[in-house]
């Protein structure tokens, strides 16, 4: 669709703004509404965007599919060890409280976040590269 | 009469969740395009999601975040839940679909009767 | 806090994360070494719990360090602690011969994701059984779902991905149904703890609510339990998913079903509700013994032996659904060691198959002429499985049905147990079939047949070792089966 100037041009110009309010809703999560399922998608409409209009190949040379099937491993992988962690400071497992010794609320908070971070991790790894998928069979 | 109305009318997101419910599950047995199975099967997830927003519902109640000068809250439990059942849900259309493209892919139709024709080998 | 007290979470978590660093490694020759290692983990941590349950009883552990009926916890009972021991145990056994197995399944490129899903799909079925929580074991259910839905696509011949779609379809309609009951308890409950569930439900006894809950529980839990007449799904499943999948799946999936329905029954609604006010005796015992009939008759006309031992599955949860609608302590020890006991014998029968395909390409009864000669132990293990399904004595077959059996006597319901014998003759016919193809005609020449390798055959043996094991030592499966019936409170 890189054909059409309007598309092209507006796109180009909410792209980063798109970023921009997923890591947003990202950080806000503990306090208000959003939170890692919402931020990965938000993230991963960013890339789909780009790759509706520039093309998938295009979008592939910024974010390689090996980079994206890592992210989905990545953002489990830290949800997991963050259950570890609690373990090994003494908690139950996924016990966000021991995770600071003096201050539970405080590490209640460092927990929720970390756990947010992996939820959105995953979530924008899974949902870009279902479209990749989808996109590259539809190519060949 | 005037008393199966308010029965009705007072069970409305219930009732609409039903008809939904069964909506979906007839377009699932009755089509025999593999999408339009798909498209049913969301239907029917959805009228679950409907039937449990509807359990976190209080009356008069405010968005679950903390409000000045709100005195009651709707149920967030519901809505948490049923943000992991989307989820769920999205990830079964996804798969539904990979599996209809390779269908499409070693059959050449995504019809029902059609793949049967094409034969059990 | 020791490590001891932390098992019930590393039960769930060691696949959990074994699964993502699976995906990140490139080469199967190293993500297969892997997850051999992850399951055998798995394996001694459900070992540990089901000695520490048998020593010091029910074990409760809170997640996130929340107490019930808030939080989320994972509640450890006899009759967990078996279930976790056949799954976690199924795939350590099955896990080290994937390599060799699948090789002439699954594409190379697929190898990586395969281990992947495979241990997400033991995780999923892990938390299903070990989790104290209703909404909880419904997101279980979905990982394991939508992983056994991946896995069955896998297989090599087209019509995998066919019979995958038919799962999902009809897996994903039975765990709405779950998810709709679940809701329904919840509305009129308020709860999701199934302990905290259970003692509220013993108050609304007549709600029309519950009802309909336990009714869709009821259709949901039969879905994914396969029974009949919802079986449809399975058949083509077993089928063309690659052998390995429906050796860990013939063994496991359906039992996970089975542990949804007597959880659900016996503990969260009550046997007295169940069985007084909504009579599921009457709907599970008719049932049960139709599928016992129609997978029996049906397993007789197969040519394709993997699907013969599908229907054949549909014959045997037929007996575990009738033996939890019998509603009595023998009934329901012969439910749960039926599961644990045709968890092996199941394992073993597709784990044979999976040694036939990997030498000869296909399993139907052409490939099996002159086996007895040419593969000896694989056919031996299939004869002494096939023994065990008929409920040959000294089998593990055996001390399932003899409980039936017993139960039945008990519930007063005396053809209901000749109605099993029945069935059961039918059984003889389709292991005869094979027995008679494999030891009693002549193999082809052309082609030449060695044995099963090593690690394809080991897994194979230990199965079939087992079933006689436990056919013999049965106080291991029948003494920990009482234990799971008493804490359900269904007393002799």
């Amino acid at each position: 669709m890189s054909e059409h100037l309007i598309v092209r041009i507006v796109s180009k110009m909410l792209i980063p703004f798109i970023l921009l309010f997923a890591l947003y809703v990202q950080m806000h999560g503990d306090y208000g509404p959003g939170g890692g399922f919402q931020a990965g998608v938000i993230f991963a409409t960013a890339f789909i965007i780009y790759a509706i209009v520039f093309g998938v190949k295009r979008t592939i040379r910024v974010l390689p599919l090996t980079v994206v099937t890592a992210m989905v491993s990545l953002g489990l992988i830290l949800y997991a060890m963050v259950g570890f962690v609690s373990l090994a400071a003494g908690g139950t497992f996924l016990d966000y409280g021991a995770l600071d010794s003096h201050d539970p609320v405080h590490g209640q908070h460092l927990g929720i976040i970390i756990i947010e971070l992996g939820v959105g991790i995953t979530v924008a790894g899974v949902l870009t590269a279902v479209f990749y998928t989808f996109a590259e069979r539809w190519q060949k | 009469m005037s008393e199966v109305l308010t029965y009705i009318t007072e069970h409305a997101v219930q009732w609409g969740a039903v008809i939904l419910l069964m909506l979906g599950l007839y377009i699932v047995m009755t089509r025999g395009n593999l999408i339009k199975k798909v498209i049913g099967l969301n239907i029917f997830q959805t009228a679950v999601f409907l039937l449990y927003i509807s359990i976190g519902y209080v009356l008069d109640g405010a968005a679950p975040i903390v409000l000045e000068g709100a005195e009651r809250y709707s149920n967030p439990l519901p809505h948490v839940l049923i943000l992991t059942a989307i989820v769920v849900s999205v990830a079964t259309t996804s798969l539904a679909l990979a599996l209809i493209v390779r269908i499409q892919e070693a059959y050449g139709s995504i019809e029902e009767d059609e793949i049967l024709e094409h034969g059990e080998t | 806090m020791s490590i001891v007290e932390h098992l019930p979470a590393l039960q769930v978590a060691v696949p959990l994360l074994a699964a993502p660093l699976c995906a990140m490694m490139i080469r199967p020759s190293i993500a297969w070494p892997f997850a051999v290692l992850a399951s055998w983990i798995t394996f001694a941590i459900s070992v540990a719990l089901m000695d520490q349950v048998l020593t010091h009883g029910t074990i409760v552990y809170n997640m996130g360090g929340w107490s019930p009926p808030w939080g989320i916890s994972y509640v450890i009972d006899p009759l967990n602690a078996l279930l976790l021991l056949l799954v976690s145990g199924m795939a350590a056994i099955i896990m080290p011969g994937v390599r060799l197995g699948i090789g002439v399944e699954v594409t190379f490129r697929a190898q990586r994701l395969f281990f992947t899903v495979a241990l997400l799909s033991l995780t999923g079925m892990l938390g299903i059984v070990i989790t104290g929580d209703a909404f909880n074991l419904y997101v279980f259910l979905e990982i394991s779902s939508l992983s056994s839905y991946a896995l069955v696509a896998m297989g090599a011949d087209r019509r995998a991905s066919k019979a995958a779609f038919n799962y999902l379809i009809q897996g994903t309609i039975g765990a709405t149904f779950i998810l709709i009951g679940i809701g329904l308890v919840y509305m009129m409950t308020g709860t999701l703890n199934m302990a905290d569930m259970a003692d509220r439900l013993t108050d609304l006894h007549g709600s029309a609510t519950i009802q309909a809950a336990f009714a869709f529980i009821l259709v949901g839990a039969g879905i994914k339990f396969a029974m009949f007449p919802a079986h449809a799904w399975m058949p083509n499943a077993y089928t063309y998913a690659p052998s390995l999948v429906s050796a860990f799946f013939g063994a496991t999936a359906t039992k996970v079903g089975a542990y949804i329905l007597i959880r659900f029954i016996y503990n969260v609604f009550g046997a007295e509700f169940a069985f007084d006010e909504m009579h599921v005796g009457w709907v599970l015992i008719p049932l049960g013994l139709a599928g016992a009939f129609v997978g029996s008759l049906v397993a007789i006309w197969q040519d394709d032996l993997k699907r013969m031992l599908a229907y054949s599955s549909v014959a045997q949860i037929g007996y575990v659904a009738a033996a939890i609608g019998l509603g009595n302590h023998d009934g329901l020890i012969a439910a749960i060691v039926h599961v644990f006991n045709h968890g092996l014998m199941k394992g073993a029968l597709f784990l044979v198959m999976a040694c036939v395909i990997l030498r000869l390409g296909k399993a139907d009864m052409t490939s099996f002429r002159g086996l007895g000669k040419r593969m000896p132990v694989t056919m031996g293990c299939f004869v002494v499985a096939g023994l065990s399904m008929i409920g040959v004595p000294f089998t593990v077959g055996f001390i399932s049905k003899w409980y039936l059996i017993l139960g039945a006597l008990d519930a007063g319901m005396w053809p209901v147990a000749v109605l099993i014998v029945m069935s059961s003759l039918l059984s003889i016919i389709y292991i005869w079939r094979v027995v008679e193809v494999a030891y009693f005609s002549d193999p082809p020449d052309d082609v030449k047949v060695q044995e099963a390798p090593a690690m394809l055959l080991v897994p194979t043996l230990i199965l079939t070792v087992l079933c006689i094991a436990f056919g013999v030592a049965t106080k291991i499966t029948v003494g920990v089966a009482g234990l799971a019936a008493t804490s359900l409170g269904v007393y002799p």
